[in-house]
C-alpha cells in the first residue's frame, strides 16, 4: 500500500497543467490523503515550461520531496526536464508521438540546460531524443507507459461523433490526469466528481471534459499493465481544507477587518488582491453587508500612499507586493513611520536581485524589509511559515499595527504563494481584534495627535472625527503635528517613537515572537516558509532516532534577542536554514547575539527546499561531515 | 455658529518669503472654506513638498503634509475610504507635474471627487530656484546657470487629456477670483484642477507680479499698462460640457486646449473646462459595491467587543475537502 507518493505533470504554460494538478489534488484529498503541491513556472504567458508536483501522503506533510513517483508528459520538454527525476520503480506516462523529438527541436530550453542535457545523453551513449532519455529512465527501474494523446482524442471524437474534439489538444491536461488515476486504480467517480467541480464555472466545456476524463480513465484501466500500486480510501479528517498558498493572508485580511487594499500588479503578490476583489462584498454578523475596496494603482508608490491615506481615516488598510514593488514604497513607509500610521504591507518575496528570478522563490528580502527606510523609525517585520499560520498571523499583524501605531511588514514568499495544501480549517474563534488607542469620539477641545504619554503611544484620531483635528508631516513635528526643528523636541520625539521597539518586545507574547517546535543538541533556527521542509526533515530524522531542535523566528524586527538567547541555551550546535545566499537571519543573529551559527544550509536556485535535501544535509551535519555552509540545488 | 475666515487659520508662523504668491492662495482657500461653511473636521488639506507643502499647517482643518509628488495618492486613498470628507490637495508645479506626473495622469483617469490646486511658479523655490516643468524653453530665471533646455508642460492641457473633469486657472494676486474658482472646484462633482499662477519673488525674475500686470507694456494711446492676464468669464467662452455627445465633448476639450496655449501677451484665467457627465470614481464604485456610499470603508464596523464580525464561513466552506 502506498503511503507517500509524488505525481508530476508538466507542459507549456497555458496548457492547463494547473487544472490537471488541481483535479489530482482534489481527488486525493477526497480520498482522505494529505496534499502538498507546488507550482513552478517561467516569467511568461504562453509556451514556456511549467510543471506541478503534487505530493500525497497518509500523514501530515508540509513540503515536497526529492524525486517523482509518477510523471505525466504530453510535451517533449517535460520529458527532457524531468525524466531523470523519476524514481526507481517510478512511472512515466508520455505521449508516444514524441518519441523521436530531438533535444534541438525544443526551442524553449535555456542554453545551459540544453548543453547539460546533451552532455548527459552523450555520456550515457543515448541518442539525443525523447526515446534516448526514456531509455535511461527505464534503465533506472521506472516503468514507461506510452499512449498517443492525439489518438485518444480522435477515438473520443469518433465515439462522441464530434469532429472538433480531435483537434482539442488543450484537453491533454485532463487526459493526462485521468490516465494517471486510471493506472493508479482510483475510483473513477472521484475523478468525475472533481472534473465536474473544477469546470463548474465553465458550463460549456464541462461535459466534454467529463467525457474525456472517462475515456482516458477507461483506456488506462484496460490497456496499461497493472502496476500493483494500491491507494486505500480513508476517512477524511474533519475540518480539512484544500487551499492555495495565498488564501491564508487573503482570508486573514477579510476577517481582520481590512477594508482597503491598494496594489500594483506583481508576481507572486497579485493573487491575493484578486482574491480580495473577487470576494469584495462581505457578509457581516447582524449588520448590512460590508466591503473591501481593492484599488489597482498606477505604481507601488501610489499603492502605499493610498493605503496610508486610507489608514488616516481609521480604516484597516494594506497593500501587497513583492521585492521590486516594496523598494518603491520605502519613502512612504518612512512617512508612515514618522507619523505613526498603522499600515500593513504583505510582502510576497521572490528571488532577486533586481527582477532576479521573477516567478521563483526566495527569502532574500529580509534585511531589505528590516533596514530600508529614510532615517530611523519603528516598524515590525513579521514572518509566516505556512498557509495556515499566515491566516492567524495576518489577523495579528493588523492588531500590531493598530496597537503599536507602526507600519508592519508581513513576510510571505513565492513558495507559500504557489503551493496547494490540505490544512485544518481556519478557526475564527481564535481571532480577536484590537484597535489599540484608536478613538471613536473626542470631547476635549485640546486634542493633540502626538501627545506624550507614559507608554509612548498617543490616542489616535482619524480624519473626519470631530474635535480630533491633527496635522501630519514627513518633517519632524511637535505634538500637534506641526513642523518643528527644535532640538529638544527632536530628542523627545525620537525617544517617543524609538522606545516603541522595546515596548513591542515587551508586549507581544513570547509565543508569538518565536515558535519552539522541538528541542535538541542540534538546533535549527529559521524563518518563514522553510518551516515546512524543516518540520518534515525533522520528522524523518526522528524516525531514525535523531532529535533535532527547531526554533522558528516570527518576529524578525524588533529582534527578540533575549528570548532567542534563552532558547539557544539548551543547544550545542546552531544550524541556520534560509532560502538566500548570505544567510540573512544568520547575520541578525551575529549582530544581536554576537554568535555565528555553526552551520548554514542555504538555497538560492529559486526553487523551494525539499525535506529530502534538508534531511540529507542535516544527517551530514550530525555525522560531522558537513561544510559550515551547505548549498542546496535540487529542482528543475 | 457661522464660521469666519479666522477660524480656518492656525497660529503656525508662516515662513514664506515676503511678497510670495503663496499667501494669496492660502487666503483664498481659507476664504472659500469659510464661505462654504464646511465644518473644519470634515475638511482635509493634503499637501506635497516644497514651499507650497507647508500650506496644510496654516489652515485650521485636518492637514496632511505628505511627500514630494505623492500628495494625490494619499488624498485619493482617504477620499475613497471616506467619501464624506471634503478634500483639497495642494502642491507645487514641480511636485505635481515633475516627480508626481504619473500620479497626476492616473488621478485624471479615476476622477475622484476632490480638488487639486497647483502653486505654479515655474521654479523649484525651496531648493533655490531650479527650472520646474512649467518654465519655458530657453528661459533663464535668476539662479539658473544656463537657459532652460526643456520644453514646458501645459498643466491645463495635461489635466484635460488625463481625464480631469474640471480645469481652471487662477492668479494668486486675484484672491477674489481665485476664491470663487476654488469654491467652484470643491463643488464640482469629480476631480477638479486649479492651476494657480503664483510669482516667486525670490527666484522667478521673469514671470513677476509686474510682468503679469504688464508694467512693461504701455498702451501707446492711453499710456496705461496692459495687463497680460484676462478673465475667461469676461468673454463669451463657455467651458461647460452640456450634454453627452462626442461632438460637444470634443469641441469643449479642444477649445480648452487651444485656450490653455495662450501665453505671453494674453494669459487667460478662469474655468477652461467643466464636465459633470463623467461619473466620479466614488460613484463608479457603487456598480461593484451597491451600498458603498452609505457604508464606505471608514464607516464599517469590523468587530464587536474585540470579536470579528465578518463572516468567512461561506468562503471556507468552498474549500472544504
Amino acid at each position: 500500500m502506498v503511503t507517500d507518493f509524488t505525481w508530476m505533470i508538466g507542459g507549456p504554460q497555458g496548457s492547463g497543467v494547473e487544472t490537471a494538478a488541481n483535479i489530482f489534488s482534489q481527488v486525493f484529498s477526497k480520498m482522505g490523503y494529505q496534499i502538498f503541491g507546488k507550482r513552478e513556472y517561467y516569467s511568461n504567458i504562453k509556451g514556456e515550461h511549467s510543471y506541478f508536483a503534487v505530493r500525497v501522503s497518509e500523514k501530515q506533510i508540509h513540503s515536497s520531496v526529492k524525486g517523482t513517483n509518477m510523471l505525466i508528459a504530453f510535451d517533449a520538454e517535460t520529458i527532457f526536464r524531468h525524466a531523470d527525476d523519476v524514481l526507481e520503480n517510478g512511472i512515466v506516462i508520455y505521449d508516444s508521438t514524441l518519441e523521436n523529438v530531438k533535444v534541438s527541436d525544443v526551442i524553449t530550453f535555456d542554453n545551459d540546460f540544453k548543453e547539460r542535457l546533451e552532455n548527459l545523453l552523450k555520456s550515457k551513449n543515448k541518442e539525443d531524443t525523447v526515446k534516448g532519455i526514456l531509455e535511461l529512465t527505464s534503465e533506472n527501474g521506472a516503468s514507461i507507459h506510452s499512449v498517443s494523446f492525439r489518438s485518444l482524442l480522435t477515438e473520443l471524437s469518433e465515439k462522441l461523433e464530434n469532429p472538433h474534439i480531435k483537434n482539442m489538444s488543450r484537453m491533454f491536461n485532463v487526459l493526462g490526469v485521468s490516465l494517471s488515476l486510471g493506472l493508479l486504480m482510483i475510483p473513477s467517480e472521484k475523478l468525475i466528481e472533481s472534473v465536474n467541480s473544477i469546470f463548474s464555472k465553465k458550463k460549456s466545456i464541462v461535459e466534454m471534459n467529463v467525457s474525456a476524463a472517462n475515456f482516458a480513465y477507461n483506456y488506462a484501466t484496460a490497456k496499461f499493465e497493472n502496476i500493483g500500486l494500491k491507494f486505500e480510501e480513508k476517512e477524511i479528517e474533519e475540518n480539512t481544507l484544500l487551499v492555495q498558498g495565498y488564501y491564508g493572508t487573503s482570508i486573514g485580511k477579510i476577517i481582520a477587518g481590512c477594508r482597503f487594499q491598494s496594489y500594483y500588479p506583481i508576481t507572486p503578490a497579485t493573487d491575493e488582491s484578486n482574491f480580495l476583489e473577487t470576494n469584495e462584498i462581505l457578509e457581516i454578523n447582524e449588520d448590512r453587508p460590508g466591503s473591501t475596496l481593492v484599488i489597482q494603482t498606477e505604481d507601488e508608490i501610489s499603492a502605499i500612499g493610498m493605503a496610508i491615506g486610507s489608514s488616516l481615516t481609521g480604516v484597516r488598510s494594506a497593500t501587497c507586493t513583492s521585492g521590486p514593488g516594496f523598494v518603491l514604497m520605502i519613502e512612504c513607509l518612512s512617512w508612515a513611520g514618522i507619523n505613526e500610521v498603522p499600515v500593513v504591507i504583505t510582502f510576497y518575496q521572490r528571488s532577486g536581485p533586481s527582477t532576479g528570478l521573477p516567478t521563483r522563490h526566495g527569502q532574500d528580502d529580509l534585511l531589505c524589509a528590516i533596514n530600508s527606510g529614510v532615517g530611523e523609525f519603528p516598524r515590525i517585520v513579521y514572518a509566516s511559515g505556512s498557509v495556515s499560520d499566515s491566516f492567524y498571523d495576518t489577523t495579528q499583524v493588523f492588531n500590531y499595527a493598530d496597537v503599536f501605531q507602526v507600519p508592519v511588514i508581513h513576510m510571505m514568499d513565492k513558495f507559500i504563494a504557489s503551493s496547494v495544501t490540505t490544512c485544518q480549517r481556519f478557526d475564527e474563534t481564535r481571532v480577536h481584534i484590537d484597535r489599540g488607542k484608536l478613538l471613536d469620539e473626542i470631547s476635549s477641545k485640546n486634542y493633540r495627535r502626538f501627545e506624550h504619554t507614559e507608554d509612548g503611544l498617543s490616542p489616535r484620531s482619524k480624519l473626519g472625527l470631530e474635535n480630533g483635528i491633527f496635522w501630519n508631516t514627513g518633517d519632524e513635528s511637535d505634538i500637534q503635528g506641526h513642523i518643528s526643528e527644535d532640538p529638544v523636541n527632536r530628542v523627545q520625539m525620537m525617544d517617543k517613537r524609538q522606545s516603541r521597539l522595546d515596548y513591542i518586545l515587551e508586549k507581544i507574547p513570547e509565543s508569538e515572537q518565536i515558535i519552539k517546535h522541538s528541542e535538541g543538541d542540534f538546533c535549527i533556527v529559521s524563518w518563514g516558509s522553510t518551516q515546512g521542509p524543516v518540520l518534515d526533515a525533522i520528522e524523518m530524522l526522528k524516525n531514525e532516532g535523531i532529535d533535532i531542535g527547531f526554533i522558528e523566528i516570527k518576529l524578525l524586527h524588533p529582534f527578540p534577542k533575549e528570548l532567542l538567547k534563552k532558547l539557544f541555551s539548551n543547544s550545542k550546535t546552531i544550524i541556520d536554514i534560509e532560502a538566500n545566499y548570505t544567510g540573512q537571519l544568520g547575520s541578525l543573529i551575529r549582530q544581536n547575539l554576537e554568535k555565528d551559527p555553526d552551520y548554514y544550509i542555504l538555497k538560492f536556485t529559486g526553487r523551494p527546499m525539499t525535506c529530502t535535501e534538508l534531511y540529507d544535509t542535516l544527517k551530514k551535519i550530525v555525522s560531522g561531515t558537513a561544510q559550515k555552509r551547505e548549498v542546496l540545488t535540487y529542482g528543475a | 455658529m457661522a464660521l469666519k475666515i479666522g477660524d480656518y487659520k492656525t497660529e503656525v508662523h508662516n515662513d514664506w518669503c515676503p511678497g510670495c504668491g503663496d499667501f494669496g492662495i492660502v487666503n483664498s482657500i481659507q476664504m472659500a472654506l469659510a464661505e462654504m461653511e464646511i465644518p473644519r473636521h470634515q475638511t482635509v488639506i493634503f499637501s506635497g513638498i516644497g514651499c507650497s507643502g507647508k500650506t496644510s499647517h496654516f489652515i485650521n482643518v485636518f492637514g496632511v503634509h505628505t511627500l514630494h509628488g505623492r500628495v494625490l495618492t494619499f488624498a485619493q486613498g482617504a477620499k475613497i475610504s471616506n467619501p464624506n470628507l471634503k478634500i483639497i490637495a495642494v502642491g507645487g508645479d514641480g511636485d505635481g507635474l515633475g516627480i508626481g506626473a504619473g500620479h497626476f495622469v492616473a488621478a485624471g483617469r479615476r476622477n475622484v471627487d476632490m480638488t487639486y490646486i497647483i502653486f505654479d511658479n515655474a521654479v523649484y523655490g525651496l531648493t533655490k530656484g531650479q527650472a520646474s516643468p512649467t518654465l519655458r524653453l530657453g528661459e533663464k530665471t535668476k539662479s539658473l546657470p544656463t537657459p532652460n533646455t526643456n520644453y514646458n508642460v501645459n498643466p491645463i492641457g495635461l489635466a484635460i487629456v488625463s481625464g480631469f473633469t474640471f480645469a481652471a486657472r487662477g492668479y494668486s494676486y486675484d484672491v477674489r477670483q481665485l476664491k470663487d474658482l476654488i469654491i467652484a472646484a470643491v463643488n464640482h462633482k469629480g476631480l477638479a484642477f486649479v492651476d494657480v499662477l503664483q510669482p516667486c519673488p525670490t527666484y522667478n525674475d521673469i514671470n513677476t507680479k509686474d510682468w503679469f500686470s504688464g508694467v512693461d507694456r504701455i498702451d501707446e494711446t492711453t499710456k496705461k499698462t496692459m495687463p497680460r492676464i484676462y478673465k475667461l468669464e469676461d468673454t463669451d467662452y463657455d467651458p461647460v460640457v452640456h450634454y453627452s455627445d462626442e461632438t460637444e465633448l470634443n469641441q469643449k476639450k479642444t477649445q480648452a486646449m487651444i485656450k490653455s496655449l495662450e501665453w505671453d501677451t494674453k494669459i487667460p484665467t478662469g474655468i477652461f473646462y467643466k464636465n459633470e457627465l463623467i461619473t466620479p470614481y466614488t460613484i463608479r464604485l457603487t456598480d461593484k459595491i451597491p451600498n458603498y456610499i452609505e457604508n464606505p470603508s471608514a464607516l464599517q464596523n469590523i468587530s464587536k467587543n474585540n470579536v470579528p464580525i465578518t463572516k468567512i464561513n461561506q468562503i471556507l466552506d468552498s474549500y472544504k475537502v
